[in-house]
């Protein structure tokens, strides 16, 4: 087995990643709970971690680019090293979702108490499920799981719309609790972008584990369906 | 213009080493492609095969077909004659030691009867000029030995010898390994301009150059050939594990 | 150096116009020169050189390019190096007994023929040497091109090695102009003047031989004298060579 230090470099760089990861799962865990509990103190948290997360997506940015301009990866290492780079990116995200929530629930405590037809809780463990398992996928380098993973994305996406629909109705016949409920659409649409996020990282895992791109299938796909339909091809 | 060139079910052997086992595969005309592997693997051995180099050792033997055109060129052209067509430049520069820079790159020519002295200077100054070599040499032509060049001015002199005969075909067997990296360069773009004209094929043991150099590459291990495909293919995601292994270098 | 200081001393005085246009004068006659040896010598190393050097060449030619390896290629060598440990006096006496003897009478020829073949081994190994020290690599971009393996050899690989060919035809020749024991029984020598191949001839060295191992005080004088122009001439051949060959006469056309 040749290029040692190479091999410790990459792992190194998993590791990171992987502390990384650990950040923003806590984050989106906290800033459930202050939802949950209504307690300021842990938004305090999201806050201080967020700096943490900021710092972080940094280092491993500057990492995985010595990497490439002194290693020059090929083949499955260079995709693991541009996976890294993504996956680094879409958990800065997650951090950053994770932080809107907690500032919504600063906001909500303002307010009076309302009872909203929204499942926030159901939303929120879907989506740091999803954000468990395609952190799990990229440990294991799992395809199968991170497939598993894009499954889900409907679900979270069919909330988020009944949540709007919802939500709008009750600002329109209840306008005294339309504060409350902006809040929980917003909120809903941050654990939304989580859901994505997570997506995205099991995307990225894909990439780098079959070296396939299966980004934007869905709307690439529906392109492809209107050329064929139409015949002529407007690209 | 270049041609394809299609091998199948090459062997070759030196004595009783067989150093190809079963190579089939079809270079495309007008590309560069490039064989890498690791030392030993039977990617020299290979291309010595597509000009009949390989003979020249008096141990050597080859069976299968090699087709440069539509020319079986080991039962329907004679060494010499496919030497003409298939013309190859070496690992380490080899200027002819005794001659001028315009006797070197006339060689090819002269050697095989032609001597018309108009004709001669065309073809130099075009072969020089084709292998960037014409701006930095064309007052000392006739004046400086072959030798007194750089390494980098030394093997595009001898890209422009090769030149000089019109091939069709021009094999490189790591033509840039014993130079610098700026001289590198040079024959790197050299060779993307050289590619409307000719085939190449180019034996580099460096897979950057690979990379940046060839549409299509082979990677040779054992005297096999494991895997052919585009040059982006191989290097962002090879179907054959041990072409993975070899390009990251978990070993080789 | 020495000697060559020694011989100058003792060979100078003795030189004069007409030791380079005279013959010997009969014996016990003061003067003479040795004029006929210097043409004998000239000549005997025209036809030797001529029968060395080509023979040589090709011998080494073969071995080097052709027939590395190869049974016959060792045999040849084999050969070569016997014919180098031959005595001088030997060979005289071979050439005697094959050309000589049948030919009834000595001559120049069988003299050149001695001194050719003792050229042989020396320019034979010196051009294999030579020839192998060439790098592959130039025989290798000849091939690339095309070229036919004999023009290959010729033309770049001889000429690349040509001035270590050069130097071992002029060793050759250097050691040879000397050699007295094999033109006793060939050439036999002449006091008289003889310019033709098939008659006894005069040489340098063995009518330094004579004049040496005689009584006369005179004919010393002429052996010394004689001595210190043989090694001149020979001298000034080999320079000779070497200029006209660095002046680019075999660097080949431009």
């Amino acid at each position: 087995m040749t290029r040692i230090r190479f091999q410790q470099r990459l792992e190194e760089l998993k590791e990171q990643l992987l502390v990384m990861a650990g950040l923003a799962e806590q984050a989106t865990q906290r800033a459930i709970e202050a939802y949950r509990e209504r307690d300021l103190s842990i938004c305090d948290q999201v806050s201080q971690g967020e700096i943490t997360i900021n710092r972080l997506e940094r280092d491993i940015d500057q990492a995985a680019l010595d990497l490439l301009a002194t290693e020059q990866p090929m083949a499955g290492d260079l995709r693991f090293i541009l996976s890294v780079i993504k996956i680094n990116a879409e958990l800065e995200r997650v951090g950053n979702s994770a932080k809107s929530i907690s500032e919504r629930v600063r906001h909500m405590e303002r307010m009076a108490a309302a009872e909203l037809p929204v499942n926030i809780p159901r939303m929120a463990t879907l989506a740091s499920e999803m954000v468990r398992k395609s952190l799990q996928a990229f440990i294991e380098a799992d395809a199968e799981t991170a497939r598993s993973v894009l499954t889900m994305d409907d679900a979270v996406d069919g909330m988020n719309k009944a949540a709007f629909k919802s939500l709008i109705k009750v600002m329109e016949e209840q306008s005294h609790l339309a504060p409350q409920a902006l809040n929980a659409l917003m909120i809903s649409r941050s654990l939304e972008r989580v859901a994505d996020h997570a997506t995205n990282i099991a995307e990225d895992v894909i990439f780098w584990v079959e070296g396939e791109d299966v980004r934007h299938h869905k709307s690439l796909n529906m392109v492809q369906e209107q050329q064929d339909k139409g015949g002529t091809s407007a690209s | 213009m270049g041609v394809g060139i299609e091998v199948k079910n090459l062997n070759a052997w030196y004595g009783s080493n067989h150093a190809l086992q079963d190579i089939n595969l079809n270079i495309p005309a007008n590309h560069a492609t490039a064989l890498i592997g690791p030392s030993g693997c039977g990617k020299s051995t290979f291309v010595r095969c597509l000009n009949r180099m390989h003979e020249t050792n008096p141990i050597a033997r080859v069976t299968g077909k090699v087709i440069i055109g539509d020319l079986d060129i080991y039962k329907d052209i004679k060494p010499v004659e496919i030497r003409r067509r298939v013309g190859m430049v070496f690992q380490r520069p080899n200027p002819f030691p005794t001659m001028s820079i315009y006797d070197n790159v006339a060689a090819g020519l002269k050697l095989n009867g032609y001597s018309s002295r108009h004709v001669l200077d065309e073809i130099v100054e075009r072969s020089l000029k084709n292998s960037a070599l014409w701006d930095e040499v064309k007052d000392n032509l006739k004046k400086e030995s072959g030798a007194s060049l750089s390494g980098g001015q030394q093997q595009r002199l001898c890209i422009a010898r090769a030149l000089a005969v019109d091939p069709e075909v021009l094999l490189m067997d790591e033509p840039a390994s014993a130079l610098d990296p700026v001289s590198t360069s040079k024959i790197e773009d050299l060779i993307f301009q050289l590619k409307a004209q000719y085939t190449i094929v180019i034996v580099t043991h460096n897979m950057q150059q690979a990379a940046r150099v060839a549409e299509k590459t082979g990677f040779f291990l054992n005297g096999r050939m494991v895997e052919f495909d585009s040059t982006d293919k191989i290097f962002t995601n090879p179907s054959d594990k041990r072409t993975e292994d070899y390009i990251t270098g978990r070993f080789g | 150096m020495a000697i060559f200081v020694y011989l100058i001393y003792k060979g100078a005085s003795s030189l004069s116009w007409a030791f380079f246009t005279e013959v010997p004068k009969p014996v016990g006659e003061v003067g003479g020169g040795m004029a006929n040896a210097i043409l004998g010598s000239a000549i005997l190393l025209a036809v030797g050189s001529l029968i060395g050097v080509p023979v040589g060449i090709a011998g080494g030619i073969f071995l080097a390019e052709y027939g590395r390896g190869t049974k016959l290629a060792n045999a040849v060598r084999f050969t070569a190096d016997v014919l180098n440990g031959v005595p001088s006096i030997v060979m005289g006496i071979a050439i005697y007994s094959l050309i000589v003897v049948p030919q009834g009478h000595f001559s120049a020829f069988s003299g050149g023929v001695a001194l050719g073949i003792m050229m042989i081994p020396t320019v034979c190994r010196t051009t294999e040497e030579m020839l192998l020290m060439v790098p592959n690599a130039v025989r290798e971009a000849a091939l690339a091109l095309g070229v036919p393996n004999w023009r290959s050899v010729l033309a770049i690989t001889v000429k690349t090695a040509s001035p270590g060919i050069i130097t071992g035809c002029m060793l050759a020749f250097a050691r040879v102009a000397g050699e007295t024991a094999p033109l006793i029984f060939t050439a036999f020598g002449n006091v008289g003047w003889n310019a033709r191949l098939d008659e006894p001839i005069a040489a340098l060295p063995l009518q330094i031989y004579v004049y040496a191992l005689s009584p006369y005080d005179d004919w010393h004088r002429l052996a010394w004298a004689g001595s210190l122009v043989l090694i001149v001439l020979i001298v000034l051949a080999v320079s000779l060579v070497r200029y006209v060959t660095s002046r680019g006469v075999l660097k080949g056309a431009s």
